[in-house]
């Protein structure tokens, strides 16, 4: 989970990394308010900052000067609502104005190639990361962090030397980085940014815009990243499918899919483009990985919230039988077509099933004698992909979803 | 011979007595795995009892081995409890150790991993995986057994049932080992890994490698390839209609900004001579070519 600049703020500030005073406002009336509280910190001024997940967002006029509150509130309204790069921008921060000396820069990183952790710093900071990769490589130093050892005092150091630091500041760099490796360990995150660290004209080092990215398989040990996420953001059928535990992603296309295995399912949506390459362009709706059991009422999950997505025109339920053999299966889809019917949901739009490997001849049969209404099987992935995506075509207009 | 796991493995399981453990623990032993007992230091001394066979719960890891010259052990702990179990093993000096568990915190695997290496003795492979298996003589983790049998095919794989699609695609042809590397950011075995020992094993002839987007581990295979695999390799990648910044059921499989996309994925491969299949059956089509031409 990719976090907004102001709760990665609030993260540094938690673990003592130091930061300016920040507000968050989500309306120009709460900015306002905001700017009255920061404006004597900020010698008179405060900076006006879009919350996006995304760069560039000054280029974009996402981030704007005032000098009273009244202006704040005007500026808070210009950019609350501005679309950059395709996010839309709901929230504010507000924080006071640093007059800035010098803008470093400092990450430290999950390096999945070498399997251990990266920090980079760079005395040239502001820049994008990746332009500063690009123009000035050798202005970027990576230094590497052993998984057991981490960033102590030496460590530290030895970053704020090959990040080739000024003197004066080096020993407050240091400690910072210390901190922010305690925001990376503590917080299990898989990415601490700082662009810019800088130096304020009263000789302090602080940390001005932060980016953090948080393990999600770490949730478990941190209840209280649950309410950082962005529940605003979140397509509506992927929260749907969350709260049912169900792994889905909201595509833009036409072909709903289900399969087990994450490889198999990604592997599915690839064919059915192929295949809808030659029928009007079709491609899928979804990614749904239901795992290796595929239960009844998992199976019956999974129809409902891809029938529930206006623009699905057909469902194509790919299942490979390993542990849980065919037969299996098809007796979970027999059942959850049961189960949708008492949950008052209709099958709305044809489904093509292809079950291969154990006991797929039994599993085939089951589903053959069961008859079910707009179903259809095909025995081979690329055959059913294909005739997924012709049915798909086929249906001219999206139909009016099933509930 | 077969890579890394042989009909002289011996297997203990940690966490046999939990659900998980105790069904798959019943599927190695149905398949013909020697499994000698499982770990757990609340049920130390007791028995579980499976169709044909009665095992014993050991205390600890290092125990087990003393007590069963076990050298592989297969872990089915829930994620917090992961990292202890894989120290435990690494410290009893248990030559291989896979981990099944899904959803373990990457700091935990980064910490684990590291410390695996640093022992220089245990070589670990996941977590989030399915195991490997050498037909018809070892199976260590949760590969269904049944729907391949042995041959000279080499099959290495981020993916758990594209695993097991391409296993039975092939069936006829049959397989030396089959690894299930994981889905996760950080695995203790690499497409590398078993590429080399793929190309050491007097009992492999070909190669398939199954990857998906997310980092850049097939890139670095294919600079592998080049240098160093005489043999043929048949490749696949899953994932060309993967958004950017979505992961896709596995924690390591999201597109980056322009990083870790199928398309530079195939197009890396392809440089260096594999053979990538448009879809899995496709794959398996070119692997049964090769394997049938001569």
């Amino acid at each position: 989970m990719d976090l907004f600049e102001y709760q990665a703020r609030d993260l540094f500030e938690k673990h003592g990394v130091p930061v300016l005073g920040g507000a968050v406002a989500e309306t120009p009336r709460e900015a306002r308010a905001a700017a009255e509280r920061l404006l004597p910190q900020g010698g008179g001024r405060v900076v006006i900052k879009a919350q996006v997940k995304t760069g560039g967002r000054g280029k974009a006029g996402g981030v704007k000067l005032a000098s009273s509150a009244e202006e704040a509130e005007e500026v808070a309204g210009q950019i609350l609502g501005m679309d950059i790069k395709g996010h839309t921008v709901h929230r504010v921060m507000i924080a006071p104005a640093a007059a800035i000396e010098e803008e470093y820069y400092f990450s430290v990183l999950l390096d999945r190639a070498n399997r251990t952790y990266l920090a980079m710093a760079s005395r040239e900071g502001g820049m994008e990361i990746e332009q500063l990769a690009v123009e000035k490589p050798q202005a970027l130093a990576r230094i590497a962090v052993d998984a057991l050892e981490g960033i102590d005092e030496a460590k530290a150091r030895e970053i704020t030397e090959q990040g080739g630091f000024p003197a004066e500041v080096a020993d407050q760099v240091q400690a910072a980085v210390q901190k922010l490796w305690e925001v990376f360990v503590g917080e299990d995150a898989t990415l601490v940014e700082v662009n810019p660290l800088v130096t304020t004209a009263d000789g302090r080092v602080v940390a001005l815009d932060g980016k953090v990215t948080l393990d999600g398989n770490a949730a478990y040990r941190h209840p209280e990243h649950a309410a950082l996420e962005d529940t605003a953001a979140t397509d509506p059928l992927e929260a749907k499918a969350k709260a049912k535990g169900l792994n889905y992603v909201k595509l833009d296309g036409e072909v709903g899919i289900i399969g087990n295995g994450a490889g198999l399912v990604m592997s599915t949506l690839d064919v059915v483009a192929y295949a809808g390459e030659a029928h009007g362009g079709v491609r899928p709706a979804n990614f749904l990985d239901i795992g290796g059991g595929a239960s009844a009422e998992v199976m019956a999950n999974g129809l409902e919230i891809i029938l529930g997505d206006p623009s699905v025109r057909s469902v194509f339920v790919n299942v490979f039988g390993g542990i849980t053999a065919c037969d299996a299966v098809a007796n979970g889809i027999v059942q959850a077509f049961g189960l949708l019917r008492e949950r008052g949901d209709e099958i709305s739009h044809p489904l093509v099933v292809r079950l291969d490997g154990n006991n797929a001849q039994e599993g085939r049969r089951i589903l053959t004698e069961a008859d079910l209404p707009l179903l259809e099987q095909v025995d081979t992935m690329d055959g059913a992909a294909e005739r997924a995506a012709e049915l798909a075509a086929a249906s001219a207009a999206p139909p009016v979803a099933a509930k | 011979m077969a890579i890394w796991l042989t009909d002289d493995s011996k297997v203990i399981v940690q966490g046999m007595t939990g659900s998980e453990g105790r069904k798959h623990t019943q599927r190695m032993l149905a398949s013909g795995t020697a499994v000698v007992g499982g770990v757990n230091p609340k049920k130390a001394g007791e028995t579980v009892d499976f169709e044909g066979a009665s095992l014993p719960v050991f205390g600890s890891v290092a125990e087990a081995v003393k007590e069963t010259g076990a050298d592989v052990s297969v872990v089915f702990v829930p994620p917090p409890g992961v990292k202890g179990a894989v120290h435990e093993a690494v410290d009893a000096g248990v030559p291989l150790v896979v981990i099944i568990t899904e959803g373990v915190p990457v700091h935990d695997t980064a910490n684990f991993y590291q410390y695996a290496a640093n022992s220089g003795t245990t070589r670990l492979i996941g977590p989030n995986c399915p195991g490997l298996i050498s037909p018809g003589k070892s199976n260590a983790g949760i590969i269904p057994a049944d729907i391949t049998q042995a041959g000279r095919i080499g099959l290495v794989s981020k993916s758990g049932t594209l695993t097991y699609q391409m296993m039975y695609e092939l069936r006829d042809i049959g397989f030396s080992s089959c690894v299930g590397i994981g889905g996760d950011p950080v695995i203790g075995t690499t497409h590398i890994d078993a590429l080399e020992a793929f190309e050491a094993d007097p009992e492999t002839d070909a190669i398939v490698m199954i990857g998906e987007i997310g980092g850049d581990a097939e890139e670095r295979a294919a600079a592998y390839i080049k240098e160093h695999v005489t043999k043929p390799v048949v490749g696949y990648v899953a994932g060309f209609t993967a958004p950017e910044g979505k992961t896709m059921g596995h924690a390591g499989a999201i597109v980056s900004g322009s990083a870790g996309t199928a398309a530079a994925k195939q197009e890396a491969l392809e440089a260096v001579g594999v053979r990538v299949g448009k879809t899995p059956s496709e794959t398996a089509r070119l692997m049964r070519e090769l394997m049938t031409a001569s």
